[in-house]
């Protein structure tokens, strides 16, 4: 609300000192736009200035300290008033006086700690964002910055199949087979059906990528499922001995990587559903988790063309499933 | 050499049963236990919930130990669900007691301590004889019903594929 005279007497916004080099990453938001925000890691440096611009540049701005923060929060959407901040830092910018005149601030968070990935789910989203308060007796003016934070792993060290003889007794007896059990998520999975006895009629068969959100704790926990693609590998009745091969590549849905157990608050997991649908709309299923992990795209500007295809295929090492800092200005040192 | 008109009578040999196996688990366990009823609600809308409790070993369950809390048109909804999907012959539930939801009777009607108590026993027994037979195993609806929370009416009926026992 502002009466005349008491309006906002200044604007304030944030600019990144890397804001143009800096890569922008695309992220939905609660209400379902796709926005397109500056990407950093874990380990990143966050600096920048703090514009304050005077409305009335006569007039002078009395306030109470100028300061900036730099936030991780999970926030769910049933407790809207509760953040759990699970990054919390703040920069000093002026001490309470007052402005004559527009004026910028350089700030710099050094190295911050980005331990989780930026989510946005159907009860509970993560984000981190800057924001920069002017304090005034009455209102604050503030304005806020959002960024997204992706979390990259390296190839997992251990990354069994996923092999398992299933059925129902005198009816249906399967072997199923996924190549892999940990995917990244442009990663193809790759398996295949094996029917050892076909008692039903089958009307065809299909893999769905299930997603499953779980909130809360104790008594009070909610999975929200929600299922990300339904792939059909099968159309038509299969006999005995019949072999199906499946190819589904991940790259083409809207996948995060699993998130597990995060700052004991929630976690999204993922699962294969694989399911078959007999004449009498029957369906039987077997459902099975699968790890999401998130591959790096490291490109060094110092390497040829070739080069860097190839280390975006054995970027591995002896760091199995460890989030690792990337600035590629760095590495080109 | 044994006259072959005799039947042969001998003990078969066996190894005699070590303390382990003789005092250990069994492999196939599965009890329910139907308990503790409670009350809920007031008036007219009031009903009855019963706390359901299931401790097992087989593998074919994701939890070992589940409770959860059921009321009588939760197994009615279970009973209708198996007859549909499964081609098990599904016991009988004990009776609806149409008659006990009447105005003017005598008795607590529904609430009644051992009408209570006698539909306690039915269900218990009721869904002891379901949840071990294989064929209600494979079955969507009884994992819900059983080990989750709230049963989603709403959920799509299925035969989980479990790997032979």
């Amino acid at each position: 609300m502002s009466f005349f005279g008491f309006g906002q007497s200044a604007d304030i916004d944030i600019v990144l000192n890397d804001g143009e080099t800096r890569k922008k990453a695309e992220h939905r938001s609660e209400d379902g736009r796709k926005d397109k925000y500056f990407l950093f890691y874990d380990g990143e440096t966050v600096s920048g200035k703090v514009n304050v611009t005077l409305k009335y540049p006569g007039k002078r701005l009395e306030h109470n300290g100028i300061k900036i923060e730099f936030i991780g929060q999970i926030e769910m959407y049933y407790d809207r008033g509760n953040h759990h901040e699970f990054v919390s830092l703040v920069k000093d910018l002026a001490r309470p006086g007052e402005l004559t005149q527009s004026q910028t601030f350089d700030f710099e968070f050094t190295h911050v700690e980005k331990p989780y990935e930026s989510y946005t789910g159907q009860n509970v989203k993560l984000r981190y964002f800057l924001r920069a308060t002017v304090g005034r007796r009455l209102n604050d003016i503030s304005k806020e910055l959002d960024i997204v934070v992706h979390t990259l792993s390296t190839y997992p060290e251990m990354n069994s199949s996923i092999k398992m003889e299933v059925g129902i007794e005198d009816c249906l007896h399967i072997e199923f087979e996924y190549n892999k059990s940990k995917y990244h998520l442009k990663d193809v999975i790759v398996g295949k059906i094996y029917f050892l006895l076909v008692r039903i009629k089958i009307k065809h068969m299909e893999i769905d990528i299930i997603k499953r959100e779980t909130t809360g704790t104790g008594p009070n926990v909610y999975h929200e499922n929600d299922t990300i693609a339904k792939y059909e590998i099968m159309d038509g009745a299969p006999v005995r001995g019949e072999s199906i091969p499946i190819r589904l590549f991940l790259a083409g849905y809207e996948l995060t990587p699993t998130m597990r157990d995060i700052n004991k608050k929630f976690s999204v997991r993922y699962y294969l559903n694989l399911v078959l649908i007999d004449e009498e709309e029957r369906r039987y299923f077997k459902q099975q988790e699968i790890t999401l992990w998130r591959k790096g795209d490291i490109v060094r500007k110092s390497m040829s063309h070739q080069a860097a295809i190839a280390s975006q295929r054995f970027e591995g090492g002896s760091n199995p499933e460890k989030s690792y800092s990337q600035n590629t200005e760095e590495d080109a040192s | 050499m044994s006259d072959p008109v005799v039947a042969d009578t001998r003990r078969l040999n066996s190894k005699p049963q070590d303390l382990t196996d003789a005092y250990g688990p069994p492999s196939n366990f599965l009890e329910i236990d139907v308990y503790d009823p409670q009350i809920v609600g007031v008036g007219r809308s009031r009903y009855t919930t019963y706390e359901v409790r299931m401790r097992t070993n087989l593998p074919i369950f994701k939890l070992k130990d589940s409770c959860v809390r059921r009321r009588y048109s939760d197994f009615e909804w279970l009973k209708n669900e198996l007859e549909r999907d499964s081609k098990i012959v599904v016991p009988p539930l004990p009776g609806k007691a149409l008659k006990r939801q009447l105005p003017f009777r005598s008795d607590e009607g529904l609430f009644d301590e051992s009408f209570i108590e006698e539909r306690r026993s039915g269900l218990e027994q009721f869904i002891n004889r379901i949840a071990g037979h294989p064929l209600a195993q494979n079955e969507r609806c009884l994992h819900m019903f059983l080990q989750e929370e709230t049963i989603d009416r709403n959920y799509i009926p299925g035969k989980e594929l479990a790997c032979p026992g």
